[in-house]
């Protein structure tokens, strides 16, 4: 197979799901929507497969599809580029992404919009292709606001709630903030390399001397897009209201690609962040900060999904902390055991949701082991790896990112471990009181339980044994392994290597240094894991309902730090008062000039209507006149 | 129009009367026309009125067509009285039409023009 032809079908495949799909919505049948829909993103998964079985490196392959835009002396052709990047991220999405398709089937299929819904999804997945193998920063751009979209669709899927109508707009508004930093730096880009195309961009940028300006301005307002759609402070709060979109949509668009998109960036444009380690600094301050608020707000939530989300933008603090110590493996290498893991444990909760006839309070769950078993094992290998407990997946790229962390700056390192503490909190705190101790539903819901039908299990199943092994693509030297990936990925950072060989040279760290680091992390783990069985099952303490007056340091936590009243107090307040302004402005005085000259036109014409007598004597009279006032005038006034 | 360079020739019969006298009988015909428009509410007696003023002007272009020996204007007067036949035409149709609905042709009951 050529890898031109392969590399046109992979984003073809979603694109023609979606039209089937979204254009024969209602009139195709449902046992051919689930089909269809699955069946796309598969055959791209095929493709992937083949091209990363065919690619030889170490050169990126370009193909190019057209020539596009032409101005001046810029040029952004249409094309991909295929390199060892963009095939890790589409073995992920396109992977991930058809498990999560398949799970699909059996969650959504008793829904009215069951084909919307699937070619929605095909249509995200289009976007996020385009946006993983674009060539430049602009078809990046086109899969980023697509991505956006698509997930602005997804969240307000159950369009007939205002509420999810709200979470909806919040994340696209958000995320409108981040993609215009995003938009500016593309500009500044044009502007300082006459280029888009990441080849030329970088080759010019090696040039320029560590910690110049237009660089560090470039990949400050890179990152500010980073901040939107991979949720960090400031811009996070979008994301654990995502939730309110169907679990599949949060499995897959929030856990597993585009909230990671963020990160692919700045993986992407290693080598300019490399240039400028201020930028580095902050996006590693936001990162720690992030990772700790919402860790911390993930420990006394009681919706399975939110305490999910809270998860997720830690871990992203966690990618982009990595990020920041110039760990960029590291850092995907996250994405990926990430991807593997929190869809899992999204899809797990789906799957406990649809047992449960849609409760999501864990309160009223527990006990669930007996009625679920496929889904509570594959939600105790993914909770055991998002807590980084050895051999599993999460064990392995967040130690990697930790030990990143503990050369560059031991600050940082420790702020990592208490992160890691609390995930591994919260997560065991959710497994005990969902799946052990007696069941707390009503005697309705106890009737109804039941595992899920086999396309939702067999995509848990799958992703149980990712998240299991996904951790053995990348095991450190110390631990005997070869760090597949690191040495896979190593072309991707050759120019980083040559700007800043200090940053990327061998760890100094000796190997008793590096098994003391794994075995701090291990333990804190395992201690937390421990102390969350010792208080949910032993005393099976149980949280209180919201009813209950809670001590205040709890109380805080509880209202997520009281962040999204206070954007409503400093941003959302004072924009309203003034569009309010604005609005009566353009009621009252617009409006007044307007409807004044309307009613000014029709006074006259009510009155110089008169005029018009019918007489037709009167009228030649008037023509008379008016002739000879015109002779009259030229007479006089010789022109 | 060039103006010809060669000494106007004008034929010594009508050299008797001045051009100017033609003027003053063509103005004073053209007004007593438009005075019969504007005063008289027969519709008959106004179209008598209009050709008045036509044939008003028709002189006026005869008159200097002849002293100036230029022959445009006896076209144009040709013109106008082909002009003035086709509008004749259809104008007495019109009010014959029109006596016919209202039995008058008096101008001061025509005005269903108003609005």
């Amino acid at each position: 197979m050529q890898t031109d032809l392969l590399v046109k079908l992979i984003p073809l495949f979603p694109l023609l799901g979606f039209l089937i799909n979204g254009l024969g919505f209602r009139r195709v049948p449902n046992g051919m929507v689930g089909l269809i829909s699955s069946a796309a993103p598969l055959a791209s998964f095929a493709c992937v497969v083949l091209l990363f079985m065919g690619f030889s490196g170490p050169q990126p392959e370009k193909v190019a599809l057209f020539d596009w835009i032409t101005v001046g002396h810029l040029n952004i052709p249409f094309s991909f580029q295929i390199d060892q990047l963009s095939l890790i991220m589409l073995l992920i999405v396109t992977g991930v992404g058809s498990l999560i398709h398949i799970y699909s089937i059996g969650y959504m299929h008793h829904d009215a919009g069951y084909g919307k819904f699937m070619a929605f999804l095909n249509l995200f997945l289009f976007f996020m292709l385009l946006l993983v193998m674009g060539s430049n920063y602009v078809i990046m751009f086109i899969g980023w606001e697509g991505v956006g979209l698509c997930s602005y669709l997804l969240i307000g899927f159950w369009n007939k709630n205002t509420n999810y109508n709200n979470a909806a707009r919040k994340a696209f508004v958000m995320n409108r903030i981040g993609d215009l930093g995003f938009l500016l730096g593309i500009f500044m880009i044009i502007a300082a390399f006459g280029s888009v195309e990441y080849t030329n961009v970088f080759e010019q940028a090696a040039g320029f001397p560590i910690g110049d300006p237009t660089v560090v301005a470039i990949t400050m307002l890179l990152f500010v897009g980073a901040m939107g759609k991979s949720a960090q402070i400031p811009l996070y709060t979008w994301l654990p209201d995502a939730m309110a979109g169907p679990t599949p949509v949060s499995a897959l668009i929030h856990a597993a690609t585009m909230v990671t998109a963020g990160i692919y960036m700045v993986v992407r444009s290693n080598i300019l962040y490399t240039l400028s380690p201020i930028t580095l600094e902050i996006v590693g301050g936001i990162a720690v900060v992030t990772l700790l608020l919402t860790a911390s707000i993930g420990l006394v939530q009681n919706d399975i999904k939110k305490v999910l989300a809270y998860s997720t933008v830690s871990q992203l603090g966690y990618m982009f902390l990595g990020l920041s110590v110039m760990g960029y493996t590291a850092g995907m290498f996250h994405v990926m055991t990430h991807a593997f893991f929190k869809a899992l444990l999204f899809l797990g909760a789906g799957s406990v949701i649809h047992a449960m006839s849609d409760e999501q309070d864990i309160r009223r769950m527990g006990g669930l082991r007996k009625y679920l078993p496929v889904t509570y094992w594959t939600f105790l290998i993914a909770t055991i790896a998002i807590a980084g407990i050895p051999p599993f997946a999460g064990f392995f790229s967040k130690d990697e990112i930790l030990m990143h962390a503990y050369e560059h700056n031991k600050f940082l390192w420790v702020l990592g471990v208490i992160g890691s503490a609390m995930t591994s909190f919260y997560m065991f705190r959710l497994l005990f009181l969902t799946f052990f101790g007696r069941f707390r539903g009503t005697e309705h819901q106890r009737e109804h339980l039941h595992e899920s039908p086999a396309t939702m299990t067999i995509p848990l199943l799958i992703l149980a044994v990712l998240s299991a092994a996904g951790g053995f693509l990348n095991v450190p030297e110390v631990l005997g392994g070869s760090a597949k990936l690191a040495n896979f990925l190593s072309p991707i950072f050759e120019l980083s290597r040559q700007a800043n060989p200090n940053a990327f040279g061998e760890t100094l760290l000796t190997h008793s240094e590096e098994y003391m680091l794994m075995g701090i992390s291990t333990g804190v783990a395992i201690l937390m894991a421990v102390v969350a069985y010792v208080i949910y099952v032993q005393r099976a303490v149980l949280p209180e309902s919201d009813l209950v007056e809670r001590p205040m340091t709890e109380k805080v936590l509880y209202n997520k730090y009281y962040v999204d009243e206070l954007y409503e107090a400093i941003i959302i307040k004072p924009i309203r008062g003034l569009s309010d302004v604005f609005y009566s402005f353009g009621e009252f005085l617009i409006d007044g000039v307007v409807n004044g000259t309307a009613w000014l036109v029709k006074q006259i014409s009510g009155q110089s209507r008169r005029l018009q007598t019918g007489s037709i004597s009167f009228y030649v009279f008037a023509m008379v006149v008016g002739i000879v006032l015109i002779l009259g005038v030229r007479f006089f006034i010789k022109i | 129009m060039q103006p010809t360079q060669m000494p106007v020739q004008v034929p010594e019969v009508i050299q008797l009367i001045d051009l100017k006298y033609y003027l003053i009988i063509s103005t004073a015909l053209f007004v007593i026309g438009i005075i019969g428009v504007l005063t008289r509410r027969n519709a008959i007696i106004i179209f008598m009125s209009i050709e008045l003023m036509l044939n008003a002007v028709n002189l006026l272009l005869i008159a200097f067509s002849s002293y100036r020996s230029d022959p445009t204007g006896q076209v144009f007067v040709f013109f106008i009285m082909a002009v003035a036949a086709a509008e004749v035409a259809v104008g007495l149709a019109i009010i014959v039409m029109i006596y016919r609905n209202i039995r008058s042709i008096d101008v001061g009951v025509l005005d269903k023009l108003k609005w």
